[in-house]
C-alpha cells in the first residue's frame, strides 16, 4: 500500500475540484497510481481523460471508475462502479476500479454507514454515468459530423447509423472538452444489463492473493511502530508511569503519555472520549512493542465524575460523565430501578391509560441485551505522518469526512493541509465511524515527528469501549375479551442510551398506544453497532409480538399481517416511519418461500421476524435443532425488500453474513464489566460464531420492484434476533427474554 | 538476537531478530509479506495461518526460533495470479465480504484438502472451526472447499 506520490495525486485532485462540480474538463496525466490487477492484463496507458469526477478513460478503452466511499465488505467498491458503468454504458470487462481519497467536494459524502452508500449515490452515479456518456456522444458527434440524437452507444463503443463506430476510448480526450450536460436522461430498470446482474468483487482477486489492502498493511519507509496503553478500566486515569525499564527494550523509540484531546475541546458527534490520556510506545515493530509494553510500570487512578464539553446534532452541552466503576450485575439492578421510574414520553396514541385499565388480558414482558463488542476482524489502526506544515493519515475508516475537522482541531492544521486515504476495512460494523485512533495515530505521529503505525492488540481493541449499548424494554399488551389488541405499551431504556424507536411498527396499527424511554449514563463508551437500536428491538418486539400472537390464538405471520393491514388502511397517529404495503410484501414472500404452515414443515422447530429499519423491510424463518442437546440453527430463509438489487450474488453474500452475525451475537455475543473491567478481551473469552454453528442452508429472496435502492447491510441482521428467540422457544418450550441465548439455554435447558 | 534462514515460498529469507518473535510479525514487519494477518495472536482466530511443511499452523503463536529447516508456506506463495484451485474457488463462490480473514482461511483450506481431497461437511467444520469469520462468509468457505475438492 506504500505510495509515493500521495502528494502529486492530491494536488492533481485538488486542481480538479475547482472546476467546481467536481469536473476536469482536460486531459489529466496520472503516472503515480499502482496498477490493479485487471489493469495489469489490460495493457495500461499513462494517459486519461477525464470526464468527471468518477470516470477516467485511456485512448486504449480503459474505464477507470473512482469509488467515493470507503468500502468494509459490503462490497461497494464493485457496486458503486457499477452503477456508473450502467449509465455510462461501458463494457464491465473494461472497467477497473479505484478508491478515491477523501475528497468531499469532489466525490461526494463518502460515508459508509447506515446502510447508505448505495442510497446515496443511487442518484448521483446514474447522472455522472449519463453525463459522460452524453458528452462521448457528443464528442463523436461532432467528430463525424451527425447529430447526436443519431448516435448509440452499447458496450463501450458509440455507433451511427452510417455505420461509423469507434470506442469510447478513442472519443475521451475530445468528450473531455464538452460542456457538461445539465439534464440527462437515465435508462429504465428494466433496460439495465450491469446493474442488477450479479459482478464478481472488483478487489476479490487481490483478497485471495494476500494483496496489502488494509489498514494494517499499509507501510512506509522508516515507518515506526506504536500502541497505546489505556486505562485498565473505564473511569480510571492514567495517575504516573515508570518507562525506564520499558525503554531499555529493544528496538523501542520512545514511551511518552499524551492527551487525545485537549482539555477545553468540545468534542463532535462521532469523537467518542473513552480515556483522554494514555501511553503511547513507539518502536521499530509490532513485537518490540509489544514486549516492551509489558515492562511499563503504571500507576492509575480513579477517574471521577468528568466534565465533558459535546457539540454533537443536539448543539453544544456540558455533560457530566459519572465515576461509577461498572459490574455488570450492578448494572442489570440499576437498569430495573430505573425502568420502575417515571420516563420520558416519546410517543402517545389514543388512550392507553384505559386500554390497559379496561383489559381482558394483559401481557407483560422484559427484555434484556448486553454491551457488544464490535470485533472487527482487523483490529483498530491507523497511519499518520505529521509534518511541521502537513500530515497524511491513511488506514480503515467510515467517514473520512467526520474526522477531518476533528484532525484539523487535534494538529492545528488546515483542512487543505490534510490529506486523508482511505484503506479496505477489515470489517466496520459501526466501529470505524469514530475515528479516535486516527487522531491517536496523529498524535504520536506529531511528537515523534515520524510516519507511525498505530496498532491495537485484540485485547486494546476489546477493552477500549465503543459497545453497541446496554438495553432493556418492557412490552405491555392489552388484548380486550375478544382478544383484540387494544393498547400496546413499550417503555425502553439502556446504559447509555435508550433504544426505542417509538414510530415503528406497531406503532400506527394499535389504537391506543405509548413509548417511552429513560436513559443512564455512564463511563463505558458506546457507539453505532451494525443497525443501531433497531438490533435490539427486532430482538424484543419480534419475541414479544410471536407471545401476543399466541395469546390471541393467532398464527404470528397471520397477526403481523392483519395489523399491517390496519397500518395500511387505516394509520393510527403520525409519523409512522414505516411503509406497511412493503412490510407485508416481505411477509407475504417470506411466507412463500419458507412454506409457512404448509404441512411439511409442520414438525420443524421454527421461528419468525419480520422488521423495518434503514429504509429498508426484512424477515427471516429460523428452522432450529437440537444438536448433541444444544440448539443449532440449521436453515433459515430470508426475504428482503430493498428496493432495486444492485449486485444480487454479494447482496445474498451480505444477507447470509447478516443472518450468521445475528445467529452469533444473539447466542453468544456479550461484554461484561466487572469494577469498571471488561471482562471480555480476546476470542478465548468473547465467544464468536464459528464454521460448525453456521446453518447449513440460507435461502434469500427479494422482492422484486423498481424502488430506488434502500439500505441492506444493516435491515437483514435485527430480526435474526427475534426469529431465533421464536425458534428456541418451539424447540425447547420456554421464551428467551435475556441476550445471550447461549448462556440462558445452559442454564435453563 | 539471532540470525535464521528462513524457507519461505520456496525462498530462503535472512532475518536476524529475537528468537522469540512470532512468524507472523517475522512475515509482515520483516520480510514485507502482509498476506498473514493479525486478528488475535494468541491462536484463537486463524486469521495467521500458514503452511509449515504442509500443515496448517498458526504464526501468531510459532516463534520463529521454531521454524528450524521446516519450509514455510504463505498465502503469498500459494500463486501469484490466484490461479491455485483454492484461491479460483474463492473468486468463482465470491466468498470475501471485508476479506480480512481469508487468508487463513484459504491456507487452512488447503491445508485441510491436501490431507483429505474429499471432505465431509464434517470434515471442513472440524478443520475450519479455528478460522473466524466476522462477517459471516461460512456457508460460501465450505461452497468453495467442496468446489475445489473437485479439481
Ligand atoms: S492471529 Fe493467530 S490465530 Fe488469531
Ligand atoms: S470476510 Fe470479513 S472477516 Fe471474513
Amino acid at each position: 500500500m506504500e505510495n509515493k506520490n500521495t502528494q502529486s495525486r492530491r494536488s492533481f485532485l485538488k486542481s480538479s475540484a475547482l472546476t467546481g462540480g467536481g469536473l476536469m474538463l482536460s486531459f489529466t496525466w496520472l503516472s503515480s497510481f499502482k496498477s490493479a490487477d485487471k489493469m495489469a492484463t489490460l495493457n495500461l496507458p499513462e494517459q486519461w481523460a477525464e470526464l468527471n469526477g468518477y470516470i477516467k478513460i485511456t485512448p486504449d478503452n480503459v474505464i477507470k471508475i473512482v469509488c467515493p466511499n470507503p468500502e468494509f465488505g459490503q462490497n461497494v467498491m464493485t457496486s458503486l462502479p457499477m452503477i456508473v458503468a450502467e449509465e455510462l454504458d461501458a463494457d464491465w470487462k473494461n472497467v477497473v476500479v479505484e478508491m478515491g481519497v477523501h475528497d468531499n467536494v469532489k466525490l461526494g459524502p463518502q460515508f459508509t454507514g447506515g446502510s447508505n452508500s448505495v442510497k446515496m449515490y443511487w442518484k448521483p452515479l446514474r447522472n455522472a454515468g449519463a453525463s459522460a456518456r452524453q458528452m462521448l456522444i457528443e464528442a463523436a458527434a461532432q467528430t463525424w459530423g451527425v447529430p447526436a440524437t443519431e448516435i448509440t452507444t452499447k458496450g463501450g463503443v458509440l455507433s451511427h447509423s452510417s455505420g461509423k463506430t469507434a470506442k469510447y476510448g478513442e472519443m475521451a480526450s475530445k468528450a473531455a472538452t464538452i460542456t457538461v450536460p445539465k439534464d440527462v436522461k437515465l435508462k429504465a430498470v428494466k433496460d439495465f444489463s450491469i446493474v442488477s446482474k450479479s459482478q464478481k468483487n472488483s478487489e476479490g482477486l487481490k483478497v485471495v492473493t494476500g494483496k496489502p489492502l488494509f489498514g494494517m498493511d499499509y507501510r512506509v519507509e522508516g515507518m515506526l511502530i506504536a500502541m497505546i496503553q489505556h486505562p485498565p478500566a473505564f473511569g480510571m486515569k492514567l495517575k504516573s508511569f515508570d518507562a525506564s525499564q520499558a525503554l531499555k527494550m529493544p528496538g523501542i523509540k520512545d514511551i511518552h503519555s499524551f492527551k487525545l484531546y485537549d482539555d477545553d475541546y468540545a468534542q463532535a458527534g462521532f469523537d467518542t472520549r473513552t480515556f483522554n490520556e494514555m501511553i503511547a510506545i513507539v518502536g521499530n515493530s509490532t513485537w518490540e512493542v509489544m514486549n516492551a509494553r509489558k515492562k511499563l510500570k503504571v500507576q492509575w487512578e480513579a477517574a471521577g465524575d468528568v466534565k465533558e464539553t459535546v457539540n454533537g446534532r443536539g448543539g453544544k452541552k456540558e455533560i457530566t460523565v459519572p465515576a461509577r466503576l461498572e459490574t455488570t450485575s450492578k448494572q442489570l439492578e440499576l437498569m430495573e430501578e430505573y425502568a420502575k421510574k417515571p420516563a420520558q414520553q416519546l410517543r402517545k396514541d389514543g388512550d392507553p391509560e384505559a386500554a390497559f385499565k379496561n383489559a381482558a388480558t394483559i401481557i407483560e414482558r422484559t427484555y434484556n441485551a448486553p454491551f457488544l463488542a464490535h470485533n472487527c476482524m482487523e483490529p483498530m489502526n491507523f497511519f499518520a505522518h505529521v509534518q511541521a506544515d502537513k500530515a497524511l493519515v491513511a488506514g480503515p475508516v467510515q467517514a473520512p469526512g467526520w474526522i477531518e475537522p476533528t484532525l484539523m482541531k487535534v494538529l492545528n492544521l488546515p483542512a487543505d493541509k490534510i490529506e486523508i486515504q482511505m484503506t479496505r476495512m477489515g470489517g466496520g460494523f459501526g466501529r470505524r465511524a469514530y475515528g479516535q485512533f486516527a487522531y491517536e495515530a496523529a498524535r504520536i505521529s506529531q511528537k515523534m515527528k515520524a510516519p507511525i503505525k498505530l496498532i491495537y492488540t485484540r485485547e486494546d481493541d476489546m477493552t477500549y469501549g465503543i459497545y453497541r449499548p446496554m438495553y432493556t424494554a418492557t412490552y405491555r399488551a392489552a388484548l380486550d375479551v375478544n382478544k383484540n389488541l387494544i393498547g400496546f405499551h413499550i417503555k425502553g431504556g439502556g446504559i447509555p442510551e435508550n433504544p426505542v424507536h417509538a414510530n415503528r411498527f406497531p406503532a400506527g396499527a394499535v389504537d391506543n398506544y405509548l413509548a417511552e424511554g429513560w436513559e443512564i449514563p455512564s463511563n463505558v463508551t458506546i457507539g453505532a453497532f451494525r443497525a443501531p437500536r433497531s438490533n435490539f428491538n427486532a430482538a424484543a418486539e419480534q419475541s414479544f409480538l410471536d407471545e401476543v400472537a399466541e395469546a390471541m390464538g393467532k398464527d404470528p405471520i397471520k397477526l403481523r399481517l392483519d395489523l399491517l393491514k390496519r397500518a395500511k388502511e387505516n394509520p393510527v397517529g403520525k409519523n409512522n416511519e414505516y411503509d406497511a404495503a412493503r412490510y407485508v410484501g416481505v411477509l407475504e414472500l417470506l411466507k412463500e418461500k419458507s412454506g409457512w404452515g404448509k404441512p411439511e414443515n409442520a414438525g420443524k422447530k421454527r421461528g419468525v421476524a419480520a422488521y423495518f429499519c434503514h429504509n429498508s423491510y426484512a424477515g427471516h424463518v429460523v428452522d432450529l435443532v437440537m444438536r448433541d442437546g444444544q440448539p443449532y440453527v440449521e436453515s433459515v430463509t430470508s426475504a428482503i425488500d430493498c428496493g432495486v438489487v444492485v449486485n444480487p450474488d454479494a447482496a445474498i453474500n451480505m444477507v447470509q453474513g447478516a443472518v450468521v452475525d445475528g445467529i452469533g451475537n444473539s447466542f453468544y455475543g456479550a461484554l461484561t464489566h466487572k469494577d469498571g473491567v471488561a471482562e471480555q478481551n480476546n476470542f478465548h473469552n468473547y465467544r464468536m460464531i464459528r464454521h460448525n454453528e453456521a446453518p447449513k442452508k440460507i435461502d434469500v429472496h427479494f422482492v422484486q420492484n423498481e424502488i430506488d435502492p434502500t439500505g441492506l447491510g444493516e435491515p437483514p441482521f435485527p430480526p435474526v434476533f427475534g426469529a431465533v428467540a421464536n425458534a428456541l422457544f418451539k424447540a425447547t418450550g420456554k421464551r428467551f427474554y435475556n441476550q445471550p441465548f447461549k448462556m440462558e439455554t445452559e442454564k435453563k435447558v | 538476537m539471532a540470525k535464521y534462514n528462513l524457507k519461505i515460498n520456496g525462498k530462503i529469507r535472512k532475518v536476524d531478530i529475537d528468537p522469540s518473535t512470532p512468524m507472523l510479525w517475522v512475515l509482515r514487519d520483516h520480510l514485507d509479506m502482509p498476506g498473514t494477518k493479525y486478528g488475535c495472536g494468541m491462536a484463537q482466530c486463524g486469521a495467521c495461518t500458514v503452511h509449515l511443511d504442509g500443515t496448517a499452523v498458526r504464526s501468531c503463536s510459532l516463534p520463529v526460533s521454531a521454524i528450524g529447516k521446516g519450509a514455510i508456506t504463505t498465502i503469498e506463495g500459494l500463486s501469484e495470479n490466484g490461479t491455485h484451485p483454492v484461491q479460483k474457488a474463492w473468486i468463482e463462490h465470491d466468498v470475501a465480504q471485508c476479506g480480512y480473514c481469508q487468508s487463513g482461511q484459504i491456507m487452512s483450506a488447503v491445508a485441510l484438502l491436501k490431507e483429505n481431497p474429499k471432505p465431509t461437511d464434517a470434515d471442513i467444520d472440524n478443520a475450519m472451526s479455528g478460522n473466524i469469520c466476522r462477517c459471516g462468509t461460512y456457508l460460501r468457505i465450505k461452497e468453495a472447499i467442496k468446489t475445489a475438492s473437485k479439481n
